[in-house]
């Protein structure tokens, strides 16, 4: 099994934060598990985010891989990272689709390595497709619900 | 004989391949079978075709021509597909193969 | 009626430019067939064998005149005069263009309509008993909790790329008269010790792999219905099967798991969701619930004149008990004898646009049996209201009999069939109007699927026939036994299949057996409960 994964800071093509972004390849969930000084960790569809759980404090990188873009577990493992409250980075990586920017950025991911680079102009308006939202999510923004019934 | 057929991406209206361009009418559909004569097989034309937007889900069938030379698709889902559907004839193909609808079942 | 405020209009104007941006991409080049497939997938979008077809969503059947109209001036303008309505309340055209489908979603948005979630590995649209807010045995009207679940699922983050399709129905009554529990997630909401709450069943399903949904919790509280939602399809989302097309419903992973393995596996993601605080305020499905009050019923007549023994059928079958006594709800058939199930032409739609206006409060329900339905008539009322539906065509009498058959679009238009459904629906319901069976049989519900997918509900029919395709001909297979409703089986294959003649007359057959062996009052399906499968054998094969 490898250990030397990950996208380098090159290939991220969409980015959230401010922090400077972790320098280092990152390891399988395995990997991390085991090493108690990984700080980037890569999540494949099949694995359970929950396993990362007691390790959160200590990593600075969760990439989630997108082998495939039908694949949506990957929407699942960026929530519940988020709702562990993880804070560090959170990246797209592989068959990342113009269309799904919107709904990732809603699950918590803050930085996109799409295998393919994506028009900036059709990224740009896909992030702000939606105005206001219906679910809560891992943004944090306040739903439609909420603002009808807000005091 | 092979022939080709798909879909017009913009208006979705079945096509066929008739050695140039895509017909709407499945009596222009041509044999693409044989490529041995170095002309351009059925893969390398549904692979070009595509990716030029000219057609969309695009593939090859088994064919025959009839005894009075109306190409007829072997399988009864392009024959409804050449024909239009069966329980709304008024809405179908304007072909000239006015025996049409004696075959497609 | 739900109305949208200006978030919802937002949202669904939204959509219809996300879709033209979508559609402008994949004209342009810059998406692949294969990556814009499920995207106009879920905008409804199917490319079928003639055409795209374009799928309308009707939230949980629900629809006013206005928006009856706009169906019918979509048919005109940009399909070829007429719609087919299907067995999950929605209506398909056949004859759309690529390059018209944003035009058409611009046009449905004016008058609070869309195709969002149409088809797609997502939540699609909810429905529910096409009665609700007038049968006369609902614990509530159950729409106010399905358009809160219409919102919830409606562009989900989570849930857009699920392992497969995933359709929600939700009742409010013992009856089950919208398959509650073939569906993925089965709600009915329920009254325990005076406090509303939601029951949920879920891994039901037909396709393939036929299975009836497991309850899996007696009692979600109101206030935790769509957190608990969301733990179900968390589950389902990353434990659902991905290797394999034909295995990724959830049925197959509450099956696979054991329901008792899949409650504990949601309990604990519920458990947690609780602690994250995904349900929307109270106060939302308070307001949504207003937009549902009953109208302003009044009272009146509660007999007809049954001289006209036409009109006096039509009565007796097609109308269903409300909860006024002075109202009804008439069914309209949209399965004449030799019809098509299911179409309805634009001229039709205008009409019961009309009559929805004139006689029925400005509402209209679409049935999961294909047909129309008038909510609340006026008793005093149903004889004009027939009157004019005889007139277009749309007066058969013949609601849950034999001739109300549900059947799927089939090889005629479908790129999965095998088989055509729809000339055999023509044929059986031909023969029986014409040989005056139908009456003699009374209830019979027959469903005709074109291939295994099952969109014809076969497996829940009565009497259920599947075509398959056999050597490059078409072939039937026959099964018996099945229901939709509250008493929910799965029906059982007879034997070797038929060709279309052989499986008419195999129709007639096995109505025959009922007939000679049926007890006082027994309906077709209670008479093969009875005596068994062996019978109906002997007479098809022997």
């Amino acid at each position: 099994m490898t250990d030397n994964l990950g996208t380098s800071p090159d290939e991220v093509q969409f980015r959230f934060r401010d922090d400077e972004p972790v320098d280092h390849a990152a390891v399988t969930v395995d990997s991390c598990c085991d090493q108690t000084n990984a700080t980037a960790v890569r999540i494949e569809p099949g694995d359970d985010a929950r396993v990362l759980l007691p390790f959160l404090d200590r990593l600075a990188l969760v990439e989630v891989n997108f082998p495939a873009f039908g694949d949506g577990r990957g929407y699942s493992s960026a929530r519940i990272l988020r709702e562990a409250g993880y804070t560090g980075e959170l990246r797209a990586v592989g068959a990342v689709l113009i269309d799904q920017l919107s709904h990732m950025r809603r699950c918590g991911f803050d930085s996109f390595a799409p295998d393919k680079r994506l028009d900036e102009e059709d990224a740009a308006r896909a992030f702000a497709t939606w105005e206001n939202v219906y679910q809560r999510a891992a943004d944090g923004r306040r739903t439609i619900a909420d603002k009808r019934h807000e005091a | 004989m092979k022939i080709l057929t798909g879909n017009d991406l913009r208006s979705g209206a079945v096509t066929w391949w008739n050695g140039s361009g895509w017909s709407l009418f499945v009596d222009d559909a041509v044999d693409v079978g044989d490529a041995s004569n170095g002309s351009e097989g059925a893969e390398e034309i549904l692979a070009r075709e595509q990716a030029a937007r000219r057609v969309n889900a695009a593939y090859a069938i088994e064919a025959s021509i009839d005894a009075s030379g109306h190409v007829r698709p072997a399988h009864i889902k392009d024959r409804v597909r050449a024909l239009g559907p069966t329980v709304r004839r008024d809405l179908g193909v304007t072909t000239a193969d006015k025996t049409g609808w004696d075959w497609v079942i | 009626m739900y109305r949208y405020d200006q978030y919802d209009q937002a949202m669904v104007d939204a959509r219809v430019e996300e879709f033209r941006d979508q559609a402008r991409r994949r004209l342009e080049g810059k998406l692949t067939e294969d990556q814009f497939k499920p995207l106009r997938l879920m905008n409804g979008l199917y490319l079928q064998l003639h055409a795209y077809m374009l799928r309308v969503a009707i939230p949980y059947g629900t629809l006013d005149a206005r928006q009856m109209e706009m169906l019918s001036h979509i048919a005109d303008k940009y399909d070829r005069g007429y719609g087919h309505f299907t067995t999950r309340q929605n209506i398909q055209y056949n004859w759309i263009k690529l390059e018209d489908a944003a035009d058409i979603l611009a046009d449905l948005a004016t008058v609070e309509m869309h195709a969002i979630q149409t088809s797609g590995n997502c939540i699609r649209n909810i429905s529910s008993d096409h009665f609700a807010g007038a049968a006369a045995d609902e614990v509530v009207d159950p729409r106010p909790y399905a358009e809160l679940m219409r919102q919830w699922s409606s562009f989900h983050p989570e849930f857009t790329y699920l392992p497969r399709k995933f359709k929600i129905a939700v009742i409010a009554s013992e009856k089950d008269r919208a398959a509650m529990r073939l569906h993925d997630i089965g709600v009915r909401i329920i009254k325990r010790d005076g406090e509303v709450g939601a029951q949920f069943y879920a891994g039901g399903g037909m396709g393939r792999t036929p299975m009836i949904a497991p309850m899996i919790r007696d009692f979600v509280p109101l206030d935790q219905f769509i957190t608990y939602a969301e733990a179900c399809l968390r589950v389902y989302n990353r434990y659902g099967r991905r290797d394999n097309k034909y295995k990724a419903r959830i049925k197959i992973l509450v099956h696979e798991l054991g329901a008792a393995e899949y409650i504990r596996q949601v309990e604990e993601e519920f458990a947690h969701m609780l602690t994250v605080g995904v349900e929307p305020p109270r106060e939302e499905l308070a307001r949504i619930a207003e937009y549902f009050a009953p109208p302003a019923f009044v009272d009146g007549p509660k007999t007809v004149d049954r001289s006209d023994p036409d009109f006096a059928l039509w009565v007796d079958r097609n109308t269903h008990r409300h909860k006024h006594d002075a109202y009804v709800s008439a069914v309209i058939s949209l399965k004449p004898a030799g019809g098509i199930p299911g179409d309805a032409t634009s001229e039709q739609m205008r009409i019961v646009a009309k009559l929805a206006r004139e006689y029925s409060f400005d509402e209209l329900r679409v049935m999961h049996t294909q047909n129309l339905l008038l909510p609340h008539v006026r008793i005093a009322d149903l004889h004009a209201v027939w009157t004019a539906l005889d007139e277009a065509g749309l007066g058969a009498a013949n609601m849950d009999t034999i001739e109300d058959i549900i059947a799927c679009p089939g090889l005629d238009y479908c790129s999965l069939a095998n088989a055509r459904s729809i000339p055999l629906a023509q044929r059986i319901s031909e023969r029986f109007a014409e040989t005056g069976r139908t009456e003699v049989v009374g209830e019979l519900k027959l469903k005709i699927s074109g291939c295994i997918n099952a969109c014809g509900h076969h497996h829940a029919g009565h009497i259920g026939i599947l075509g398959v395709d056999k050597k490059g001909k078409e072939n039937f297979q026959l099964s018996l036994g099945g229901s939709e409703a509250e008493d929910v089986s799965l029906a059982k294959i007879t034997g070797p299949g038929f060709d279309e003649d052989g499986v008419v007359a195999a129709v007639e057959k096995v109505t025959d057996v009922y007939l000679a062996s049926r007890t006082e009052g027994e309906r077709f399906l209670d008479t093969y409960r009875r005596i068994g499968m062996e019978p109906f054998k002997e007479a098809l094969y022997d």
